[in-house]
């Protein structure tokens, strides 16, 4: 393998290095900003070697009078036997580096308060993201696991960072025993699958299964749902949910903010993968069942939201519908269905990142306690109205309003799924996104009501905290330009549409 | 480009009355004033300059005024705004209401000014992008994109009446009634857009191009209700109007306006515009059903208008069964009908947004809008009570007034088609003079409440008082130019409609 032939995986190598120039860094000198600025120049690196990966492809379909300029539209192409580098998977290792950095950034506000270590939190920050790399870029059982045993590993440290704080710590031995149970489901899954087919590779997978018919593929469909209750984990979808909502509320924002972004997002990307290539679309069986998931997490993430007190648990149950109305566009099936769940994914990364940044960026400052209550936001506009502002848009977008990235997200949700007649499924998005604005609303509200007891005063602490402020402001300009001019954002998913649809 | 000036107006308006508060409180009002004023003048200046005589649905799509923009090209969707007659009259009304809320809320909100005039001005700013969107996906984006703001205007500067259940409640109840059905709106579209693109080929949003998508009677069907529903919570059609008292009794005097003036038009509009030209069939086939919901929303709102004690209560569930006879006017499917319903929601508009400003009034003297705690206050104000007994007057459907043409022209259209539903819906006029003259009478006749008199309206509510009479007036006595510019549109869609209801009758003979 020559030199040219690495440069596709360079996201991966770059994100590598890091990991270990960071490990470096903190042996040499525990300095927050220092060991902060070396994980962030690597991942913003990498970040970029992805996005390059993505331009030939985005010119062509948006910019094609500037197509030519930048060189003959080649797509950068690496397939090794366990990883593959195509658009796809620049496109959602692009997510997932953002979303590193975009914590990374989050996590230096709020660990400026922490009175323990610091700096490793950019070390596990790293190894996750790299995980998140591996399983984009996945076409093989083995990459699978590998990625998503080092997507999650370095979460439970992340998760119980807080040491000395009880919740976070309990999060930390929840989401370790739960995980872990889920991830022997999708080992012993892969074996079945393995044991009937012969193969780890997706593709060969798809080739051998078709073969089999009738009762013959049982084992097939079996291993299949034992992988999906692992994944339904990993996802939180109902009725596997139940560590969701006491994991987001024990853990510390910054990392909240990652888990509930790019580690699904990274997750949802392999099973997409795995649908298409391993042609398990064709299992009508796998498919009902994932309808039910899908219906029952609209409406018990939906209901459950409705009467929460803390905003944390709130974004939690919230997070588990919006996985369900993903899943009722994965349902979908066929080349509409993978944009919509990439356009989904991207306005649901920008706009959750968005809803946790402003959790930490409120609770910094507090030292060991989050401000999770929803209580802590009210008459938050009146105080520090630029954080409030961020936090409504975030809300809209998340309630799926127009003008908001959300909505861009639900329409394509909406148009995949009336394309194929899945009413059900369709009325169930319907159902959950009006029960939804009750409580995106209940905490909007919050924001604006006049707290008798708060005096109006400009809050004595910058509300910008630097860096992390700046980038919630660009964030929430990125949800509005996803809102009202998605065409660029469109292009940019559907160049990375998967290939053999 | 005019009507891309006329869109972005409002928008530019608030954000400036935004951002000059901070020189000052008075600011941002005469902003918003003026922005008000220009729509209403660009809206008057395209009528005196615009031939609105041609018609829309005809065999080539032609609009007064039309803008068209590449959007989201996946999906072949626009920024595509056009204006004809119907749209025309619509905006008009916006413009007008625009100026009448800023001026109604001069003394009323001291607090935040320049972020409710923002939330006043984008209100407006979508709704008048609702009543010129061509294209079905600008269409809903501003349909959603206005109950933002009109959250806002009720949970922030609203009032938490006695008895009630806070603003915010109205407000969120509001917000998730529209949005909910607006959802299943949002889907019929796609629908359509599917169904069309399997006809042709073309993926497209496009109003123009999706008139005459051919499909079955079953799809036309589904498709047609989920729009109707959407229509029938806005208008509102009486199972699902609860949110509307609620809304109106907990708003601020500009939000009533807005709500009761403009926000209940768009989903009239959405019928005639949408609706009915898409899906004729459908319709035809539903319009029994959607002429007896309105019969049932004017005699349930009037019964239920006795009731009240909230003043506000009172003309919220009189507008319900004002809207009655414009769904009435709009199913009967005759030419006069529909024409009536447009006069009547003009005037409508008019009317209710003068009750709403007078109570708004009364509220700020009396620091209470409940009827059993007023009386005798004729005696009180030298100008105000007979100023409603005008409004009052042209709600009970006066002679000489515009609600009477509309109301009549309702009544004498639908009593050719359907003589019964005709007769049924006459039964609101009775009601509508009982419950006008009874709110009169507890509110400003009797023995008074107290004897030192109270402060009287200054001319800026003269003014706003009187030029609001003087249309209602003009409207009742002259009403042919409003009737010439909405001509074409309602009578291209009554055309398209009447075949649909003739194949039905033919369909329906043995």
């Amino acid at each position: 393998m020559n030199g040219i032939a690495l440069l596709p995986l360079l996201p991966i190598l770059i994100t590598s290095a890091t990991i270990v120039v960071a490990m470096l860094a903190v042996a040499f000198r525990r300095h927050h900003w220092w060991n902060a600025t070396v994980v962030a120049i690597g991942l913003n690196l990498a970040l970029l070697a992805s996005a390059w990966l993505l331009l030939p492809e985005f010119l062509v379909r948006f910019l094609p009078q500037f197509a030519g300029a930048a060189g003959a539209p080649v797509i950068p192409r690496a397939e090794t036997p366990l990883l593959v580098v195509d658009a796809y998977s620049a496109f959602y290792m692009s997510l997932v580096l953002a979303t590193a950095l975009a914590t990374a950034t989050l996590s230096y506000a709020y660990m400026e308060g922490h009175k323990g270590n610091r700096e490793e939190v950019y070390l596990l920050l790293a190894l996750s993201a790299l995980g998140g790399l591996v399983m984009a870029c996945s076409r093989h059982f083995a990459s699978f696991f590998v990625g998503l045993e080092l997507l999650s590993l370095p979460l439970y440290g992340m998760i119980g960072y807080l040491v000395k704080e009880r919740r976070s710590l309990e999060a930390a031995m929840k989401y370790l025993v739960l995980s872990a149970a889920a991830s022997a489901f999708i080992l012993f899954g892969m074996a079945l699958v393995y044991a009937q087919t012969g193969s780890l590779l997706f593709t060969e997978i798809g080739e051998r299964a078709g073969g089999f018919a009738g009762p013959d593929h049982s084992m097939l469909l079996v291993g299949g749902a034992l992988i999906l209750v692992g994944i339904a984990f990993k996802l939180s979808l109902a009725p596997f949910h139940l560590w969701t909502p006491d994991v987001y509320e024990g853990a510390p924002a910054p990392v909240v903010a990652y888990l509930s972004t790019a580690s699904k997002t990274a997750v949802f990307a392999v099973l997409l993968r795995y649908f298409v290539e391993a042609k398990a679309y064709r299992y009508g069986g796998l498919l009902d069942v994932m309808t039910v998931l899908a219906v029952l997490s609209i409406v018990l993430g939906n209901v459950l939201a409705l009467m929460q007190d803390n905003i944390k648990r709130l974004l939690g149950y919230s997070s588990i519908a919006h996985f369900g109305y993903i899943l009722a566009a994965f349902i979908a099936a066929g080349p509409l269905a993978v944009e919509a769940v990439g356009v989904y994914l991207l306005t649901y990364v920008v706009t959750n990142l968005a809803a946790f940044g402003v959790v930490t960026l409120m609770s910094s400052p507090y030292g060991e306690h989050d401000a999770d209550a929803l209580w802590d936001y009210r008459g938050l506009f009146w105080r520090r109205p630029n954080l409030s502002a961020i936090l409504t848009v975030a809300l809209l977008s998340l309630a799926g309003i127009p003008m908001t990235a959300g909505f861009i997200g639900k329409f394509y949700v909406f148009a995949a799924g009336v394309d194929k007649r899945l009413w059900v499924l369709m009325g169930a998005v319907a159902f959950g996104s009006a029960i939804g604005l009750f409580y995106y609303l209940r905490a909007m509200a919050q924001l604006y009501l006049r707290a008798p007891w708060v005096r109006k005063y400009s809050a004595p602490l910058d509300w910008a905290q630097g860096a992390g402020g700046v980038m919630l402001l660009a964030l929430m300009i990125l949800m509005l330009v996803l809102g009202v001019f998605p065409s660029p954002f469109i292009a940019i998913v559907q160049a990375s549409g998967l290939a053999g649809q | 480009m005019i009507l891309v000036l006329l869109f972005m107006l409002p928008f530019v308006g608030g954000f400036l009355c935004w951002q000059t508060e901070r020189f000052g409180r008075g600011l941002p009002r005469w902003v918003a004033l003026g922005t008000m004023v220009v729509v209403l003048g660009m809206t008057l200046y395209l009528w005196a300059t615009g031939d609105y005589s041609v018609t829309l649905l005809g065999p080539e799509h032609h609009w007064v005024h039309e803008y068209q923009l590449a959007w989201i090209p996946r999906f072949g969707i626009s920024f595509h705004l056009a204006l004809d007659g119907l749209s025309l009259i619509l905006v008009g009304l916006t413009g007008l209401l625009g100026i009448m809320a800023v001026a109604c809320s001069w003394r009323e909100v001291q607090r935040h000014v320049g972020f409710f005039h923002l939330n006043l001005l984008w209100n407006l700013g979508g709704v008048i992008g609702v009543f010129m969107a061509m294209d079905l996906f600008l269409f809903f984006f501003f349909w959603e994109m206005m109950l933002v703001p009109m959250y806002f205007l009720i949970a922030l500067w609203g009032h938490n009446a006695p008895g009630g259940k806070g603003r915010v409640y109205a407000a969120t109840k509001f917000f998730i009634f529209t949005q909910a059905s607006g959802l299943l709106m949002l889907l019929a579209i796609i629908g359509l857009v599917f169904v069309h693109y399997q006809a042709t080929r073309v993926i497209t949003f496009d109003y123009p191009v999706l008139l005459h998508t051919p499909m079955g009677p079953q799809a036309e069907w589904w498709l047609m209700l989920g729009f109707f529903v959407a229509f029938a919570v806005k208008l509102p059609v009486v199972p699902l109007h609860s949110w509307l008292p609620d809304a109106h009794s907990q708003a601020p005097t500009a939000g009533s306006v807005d709500l009761a003036g403009v926000l209940l038009k768009t989903a009239a509009y959405g019928l005639l515009r949408f609706s009915l030209p898409l899906f004729p069939h459908a319709s035809a086939q539903f319009a029994p059903v959607a002429m007896w919901l309105g019969v049932l929303g004017i005699v349930y709102g009037a019964v239920l208008a006795f009731a009240q004690n909230d003043i506000k209560r009172l003309v919220a569930y009189t507008s319900i069964s004002h809207m009655g006879f414009v769904l009435v006017g709009i199913y009967a499917g005759t030419d006069q009908a529909m024409q009536g319903a447009v006069i009547n929601m003009l005037a409508h508009g008019i009317s209710a947004g003068g009750l709403f400003i007078l109570c708004g009034e009364v509220y700020e003297r009396l620091h209470t809008r409940d009827l059993r705690e007023m009386g005798g206050l004729w005696s009180r104000f030298p100008f105000l009570p007979p100023i409603v007994l005008f409004f009052a007057a042209a709600s009970l459907g006066l002679p000489g007034l515009g609600n009477f043409v509309g109301e009549f022209l309702v009544l004498l259209g639908t009593f050719r088609a359907h003589p019964l539903i005709a007769l049924c819906s006459a039964s609101g006029l009775v009601l509508a003079a009982a419950y006008s003259l009874i709110m009169m009478q507890r509110a400003f006749y009797g023995p008074p409440k107290g004897d030192e008199p109270l402060e009287d309206m200054n001319y800026r509510e003269l003014a706003t008082m009187m030029s609001l009479m003087a249309i209602l007036l003009l409207l009742g006595i002259y009403p042919q130019p409003v009737l010439d510019v909405a001509r074409a549109p309602v009578q291209a869609v009554q055309e398209l409609y009447q075949s649909a209801t003739g194949l039905l009758s033919q369909a329906g003979a043995p």
